[in-house]
């Protein structure tokens, strides 16, 4: 389906947030201004932006340990982001969660999660609660392929067959989980062969081409709004650098990390409207420099920010108690 | 007001509450009655029967058998309860938290701090626990400090037929995530339960009897047998004030102070192994809050540092007895 000029704006601006966003985590994290750790989502813009596109607020999604692609590409707003993985008053969740443990209930997006196979249990039990109140929302468990062999993420995939329920599993396959190839650690040809033998249709495709991830999403969509049972998306990215901001990854070849660097999704994306006249070079410069404006004052802004008050240390543990 | 049983209890509060609220839905091994086969869904209902009759009048979407996934079925109920529904899901035995902790613990309980106090997360976990059916070591234990110690969880433990209904349709009204942790050797336990919907707040404490020589805490099934032995020391004279806190967390840590305050001297009885158990938790209360009140070391009557034993004699030996508590009672005098 071909996509309108400003729904092309939107995902590149999207995609461009997600790469000018992490780039500055990087360089605050190598300043010493986040605290703890940080994984960042270079090299999969196409990917989350490509799978939540279509989706909105009242559609859901379970993200993982990498999940700031996954916030913005759902909506969350970068200013509070930067204060909350910096531990900031203000922050998303108020300083409490950290890098990965971002949520927004108003965004739909159901937490970040720093449990590998975290998040597909409860991304059925989002799903279930559509399916019983009968609406065509959706929602959606990020994994990648480390959460692939997890018993949770294969438990979540029978259980969201058997309810029948309006969800799609999405594994973005970057290559390794922590340090091990996914060559070595997934015992089957590809995580979407996987799907077939829970009785569910899935996917599989190139993670870096957003108009292919995007195609396949609203394939997904269709299938699961349509009362079908849940559905696999395997996106197959390039992570470009390692597990965490720091990772000499010692674990890769020179050559690999070149060939990484060279499959990059925000210049495909560029290449392709630009080929096609869908937009002008100047239009998506435009894009990039009011990004690179609101991320470097939002970073600014929450390196500024105040710690959260220590009354808060105790709060919000319960609803009431 | 009629006599029912500690089972028919739980039932009632279910049903009542599935009834008053189309947002509470049941999901767990075998809730519905055993899905799929060639004969009727529906007559059985859990395990030890505490669900029958609900699937018949409430259908599949709000009954729902689950595949033996705890990890899924824990899981899919804090997901279904942080967006918007009221589950309740049942652990068919408490000692299967071992496969599914991590989603109550990293992921339902925490959910509300992490995210700033933006998330609400409605949800019950049935369960059961306790020795004394010769179940062994995998189907006896009775894992509530493992549970209590988690901060953003509230532990319920219902000691007789009343507090079964009222903490449980408690439990389900409440916006944070509960574990409510039935005793199974009191399922058949018979009590006055009144016909209409009522709730028992947490955090309060039940007096059952008042006497000024010691007081004795006791958690759940133990809560008989504290009565039991209470009895035994008023044949001598001997009277005892019996406290069940009816939740472990939040604990009535008042109503325990303001006890021994009154009668300096404390016997605590808990069914689990001695080590971080709630009868450490309540002796370290004391301890540190009432020290000076009391008369004599806090006496703590609890299993032996050990798995569950199968053998009858074994079993028998390793659970606090009347006799025990008795005897702790006469050594702090």
């Amino acid at each position: 389906m071909q996509l309108s000029r400003d729904e092309l704006k939107r995902a590149y601006t999207s995609m461009y947030a997600i790469r000018a966003f992490e780039e500055r985590v990087e360089k605050e994290f190598a300043d010493g201004t986040i605290p703890g750790f940080a994984h960042v989502y270079l090299g999969q813009e196409a990917s989350g932006v490509g799978v939540c596109f279509d989706l909105t607020d009242e559609d859901q999604i379970g993200s993982t340990h990498r999940g700031h692609g996954h916030c913005i590409a759902k909506g969350c707003e970068i200013e509070g982001m930067f204060l909350e993985i910096m531990g900031r008053d203000g922050g998303i969740c108020g300083g409490k969660g950290g890098s990965m443990h971002i949520a927004d209930m108003d965004k739909g997006m159901l937490g970040a999660n720093a449990i590998v196979g975290g998040s597909p249990p409860i991304a059925v039990g989002a799903a279930l609660t559509q399916k019983l109140r009968g609406t065509d929302r959706v929602a959606v468990a990020f994994s990648g392929d480390g959460a692939s062999n997890q018993g949770t993420t294969l438990e979540a995939m029978n259980m969201a067959v058997i309810l029948k329920v309006p969800m799609i599993f999405v594994f973005e396959n970057n290559g390794y989980g922590e340090f091990t190839a996914s060559e070595y650690s997934v015992g089957a040809p590809s995580l979407s062969d996987r799907a077939a033998a829970f009785g569910m249709p899935a996917q599989c495709v190139d993670g870096g081409d957003f108009f292919a991830v995007h195609a396949a999403m609203r394939e997904a969509l269709a299938h699961v709004r349509a009362g079908k049972g849940p559905y696999t998306l395997e996106t197959r990215c390039s992570r470009f650098l390692g597990h965490f901001v720091g990772d000499p990854q010692k674990y890769r070849s020179p050559e690999e990390l070149a060939q990484a660097r060279a499959n990059d999704p925000i210049q495909r994306f560029r290449d392709k409207v630009t080929t096609a006249a869908l937009l002008d070079i100047s239009e998506l410069d435009e894009i990039e420099q009011q990004i690179r404006a609101r991320v470097e004052a939002a970073a600014a802004a929450a390196r500024a920010a105040p710690m959260p008050a220590l009354e808060t240390l105790e709060t919000d543990v319960y609803v009431t108690y | 007001m009629a006599r029912i049983s500690y089972r028919k209890a739980v039932n009632q509060a279910l049903d009542q509450e599935m009834t008053r609220d189309a947002s509470v839905i049941l999901m767990g091994i075998d809730v519905g009655g055993g899905s799929g086969g060639s004969g009727d869904v529906g007559s059985v209902g859990g395990v030890m029967g505490v669900t029958k009759g609900l699937y018949p009048k409430y259908g599949p979407n709000r009954v729902i058998d689950t595949p033996i996934s705890e990890s899924a079925i824990i899981g899919a109920a804090a997901g279904a309860a942080v967006t918007g529904m009221r589950p309740v899901a049942e652990l068919m035995f408490v000692d299967f938290i071992g496969v599914c902790l991590d989603q109550i613990y990293n992921q339902a309980a925490k959910f509300r701090y992490m995210f700033g106090g933006k998330a609400r997360t409605p949800l019950v976990i049935r369960t059961m626990g306790g020795a004394g059916m010769r179940a062994g070591a995998q189907h006896s234990q009775n894992l509530h400090p493992i549970l209590t110690m988690i901060p953003g969880l509230k532990v319920v433990m219902p000691s007789n037929p009343y507090d079964a209904k009222g903490l449980l349709i408690r439990a389900i009204r409440d916006d944070d995530p509960v574990v409510f942790l039935e005793s199974k050797a009191l399922y058949d336990m018979k009590g006055e339960v009144p016909e209409e919907a009522y709730e028992i707040p947490f955090g309060e404490a039940n007096f059952l009897r008042d006497g000024g020589d010691a007081t004795i805490v006791a958690f759940g099934a133990m809560v008989p047998r504290a009565m039991q032995a209470a009895d035994r020391l008023a044949k001598d004279g001997i009277r005892v004030t019996v406290i069940d806190p009816r939740t472990t967390s939040p604990l009535d840590e008042e109503a325990i102070l303001d006890s021994v305050d009154e009668t300096g001297r404390l016997v605590v009885v808990d069914e689990s192994p001695p080590r971080c158990s709630l009868a450490a938790d309540v002796a370290a209360l004391v301890a540190s809050q009432a020290f000076d009140a009391l008369k004599a070391p806090v006496g703590m009557v609890t299993c032996p540092h050990t798995p569950v034993p199968f053998a009858p004699n074994l079993e028998d030996a390793y659970m606090p007895s009347a006799e025990k508590i008795e005897a702790a009672v006469r050594k702090t005098l």
